[in-house]
């Protein structure tokens, strides 16, 4: 049953390669520099935070849960991590993902003992890190210290290339190995696809949840410690919106918001593939045939997102007219 | 998103099902005498016109969200609606659309035709989620990202400022004393809670919610139901959007309607009626939004920053709905 569910997933998930791959070909033959290293490693750069938070979001939602929380937690991590990056690099660095943890800790918590459904218990704690961030900073953005290596994390280059992406790739290549080769990975998906089901088979429900809502978390704090690194100042009403913009790069990516298909490659193309509709619009921008303002991008990014929700639809239900064929 | 009840429950003692049944008055009950302890001059006409008239907004979205949730849908495009509405409204009464020279006949089409088209992106909506079978959460995420950059494109994200008296009646204006929102306020719930209750529209809403399959089989036109739901939902929203400019003397696309979903849900949740649907209660959506709204003044009114009344609205919401749940398990 999941490998079947698991196959429509993957149908999805192809939809969105191959949007992206002819977006980025629009790009590139479109443009000059479009492909230049600059921008290429821009994209990336700016992008890491979201692709972090969509990754846990991608978890969450496999289970057939959401975490509307991300996008303040994100901004209270940010908060924490400046305060504390004037200790260091590796101070920052956890005293913000230490702030996302218990974010998530909480929603697992609540979720798990209080039996809460996500989209509620998930939405009190955005009000609550988000109270909190601003607590934390007194209303204003707090300035990292640049006396440390702190900046590195969002600013820095390794091997080339931006340390946040690099950190967005590592996390991804966990996230998959944990989903196609673990058995964690496989009780997310059974969770997602049959809750029920999956306690009576015995496989720990209520740990798989803790531990993803927590990871969820992290990840969201993580993000958090990039974007202060990045900008150069905690920001406690930044990440506004991340949840939704989390949301929409998941399911672009193929995930059903029912649960029980996921994919963690599908969902980076889908922040890949949201965040070069941006780029395209700047590019568009430069080569003055148009002129519209950043106001458009939410417009294109939502128009964008009903097409490929159309396609999905219209996808599905071709998939429910012949069940037999894909079942392997 | 159904993952809240759970059968394996131990039955609880029946004051639980007594605090579900109550639970959201007694608390709203408990707030005001806490009120009328420590606030100053919390007993005041002043105190009670400030309250009505922050809460009436929220009030007359979260109704149209209680409908929606009734079905077992959610609307996340409401704030981008209100902001949608309310960018448009002011573009027509100030004559950058049609140039109508009547004020009246200007105030009246503004009005008009802004609530109209936050229904028809409402029933939009509702045709996603009707005709595509698209989860309601992503159907209206659609809007709810594009629908506020649609209000910013309009506007191209200015200000727009203005002073026309005959419009800012519906925010400003008084008839018998009561200011005029809190009277559209009051007609929206009663009409609502009327209609779930005595129609057959509403007994098909709250079917739908309980058991699509079998409403279908039972003949209830589904998917007419769910777009006239999220229709209202839409009008409702453009309502809200009109009263929120009306009051500020301006439009400013970027923040009219900003985090109203969130707010909505809140209230409807707080209220008692179930996320999964089949069950809804108006008047619970009203004392929760009342409550929410108390809460906040309470805590503003004694010196407790904004920042720390969201954490305690969280704190709230969860208690809230744990009561609830607890009650409903034994």
């Amino acid at each position: 049953m999941i490998g079947m569910a698991g196959n429509r997933g993957l149908m999805g998930s192809y939809g969105v390669v191959v949007a992206l791959m002819l977006v980025i070909l629009f790009g590139w033959l479109r443009y000059d520099n479009f492909l230049s290293p600059f921008n290429v490693m821009s994209v990336l750069r700016y992008n890491s935070m979201f692709a972090l938070v969509a990754l846990g979001m991608c978890f969450v939602i496999m289970t057939e849960g959401i975490d509307l929380s991300v996008g303040a937690n994100a901004a209270m991590s940010s908060v924490v991590a400046a305060h504390a990056s004037h200790y260091g690099l590796v101070p920052g660095l956890a005293a913000g993902v230490g702030a996302g943890l218990v974010v998530g800790l909480l929603n697992g918590l609540i979720v798990t003992r209080l039996k809460i459904m996500p989209f509620i218990a998930t939405l009190a704690t955005m009000l609550a890190a988000g109270g909190m961030a601003l607590l934390l900073s007194g209303n204003q953005s707090i300035p990292v210290s640049y006396a440390t290596s702190f900046t590195w994390l969002g600013q820095g280059n390794l091997f080339g290339l931006p340390v946040p992406a690099l950190i967005a790739a590592v996390a991804y290549v966990i996230g998959s190995v944990i989903l196609n080769r673990t058995s964690a990975g496989r009780t997310v998906l059974a969770i997602g696809g049959n809750e029920e089901a999956t306690r009576m088979m015995g496989l720990p429900v209520e740990r798989t949840l803790m531990v993803t809502y927590i990871a969820c978390g992290g990840l969201a704090g993580l993000a958090g410690v990039i974007l202060a690194a990045q900008f150069g100042a905690g920001q406690p009403i930044e990440g506004k919106g991340w949840e939704l913009f989390a949301i929409a790069s998941v399911v672009v990516g193929g995930t059903l918001l029912t649960g029980g298909v996921g994919s963690v490659g599908a969902t980076l193309a889908g922040v890949l593939l949201l965040g070069v509709l941006f780029t395209i619009l700047n590019f568009e921008n430069g080569k003055g045939w148009i002129s519209l303002s950043a106001y458009w991008q939410s417009v294109i990014r939502g128009f964008f997102l009903l097409v490929v929700v159309l396609f999905q639809a219209r996808l599905a239900r071709k998939h429910a007219a012949q069940p037999a064929v894909s079942a392997t | 998103m159904a993952a809240g009840s759970r059968p394996s429950q131990k039955p609880d003692r029946p004051i639980y099902a007594f605090l579900d049944r109550y639970a959201t008055l007694i608390v709203l009950v408990l707030l005001i005498l806490l009120n009328i302890a420590i606030t100053p001059n919390f007993l005041s006409v002043q105190t009670l016109n400030v309250n009505l008239t922050q809460v009436c907004t929220i009030v007359i979205v979260a109704v149209g969200m209680t409908l929606v949730i009734a079905t077992g849908g959610i609307d996340l495009s409401v704030g981008s609606l209100m902001a949608i509405a309310g960018a448009l409204a002011p573009m027509i009464f100030m004559g950058k659309i049609f140039g109508i020279e009547h004020v009246g006949l200007a105030v009246g089409l503004a009005i008009i035709l802004s609530v109209a088209v936050a229904g028809a992106l409402g029933a939009f909506n509702g045709w996603l989620v009707a005709t595509f079978h698209i989860q309601p959460i992503v159907a209206t995420l659609v809007l709810f990202i594009a629908g506020r950059g649609i209000a910013q494109v309009m506007t191209n994200g200015n200000l727009q400022v203005f002073s026309v008296p005959e419009f800012q009646f519906i925010g400003l204006g008084r008839i018998l004393g009561l200011p005029f929102q809190v009277i559209i306020m009051a007609v929206v719930v009663v009409w609502a809670a009327w209609m779930l209750r005595r129609t057959v529209f509403g007994r098909q809403i709250l079917a739908i919610g309980g058991n699509e399959k079998a409403a279908e089989l039972a003949g209830v036109p589904v998917g007419r139901v769910k777009i006239a739901v999220y229709a209202i939902s839409g009008l409702l929203a453009g309502i809200a959007g009109l009263i929120v400019i009306a009051i500020n003397s301006a439009s400013d696309a970027n923040l009219v309607g900003l985090g109203m979903e969130l707010d909505a849900i809140a209230a409807v949740a707080v209220g008692g009626t179930l996320l999964s649907g089949g069950r809804a209660s108006i008047w619970g959506t009203l004392l929760g939004a009342l409550t929410i709204q108390i809460v906040r003044y309470t805590l503003l009114a004694n010196g407790v920053p904004d920042a720390a009344a969201m954490v305690v609205k969280a704190a709230i919401i969860i208690a809230a709905v744990w009561i609830q749940r607890k009650a409903r398990a034994s």
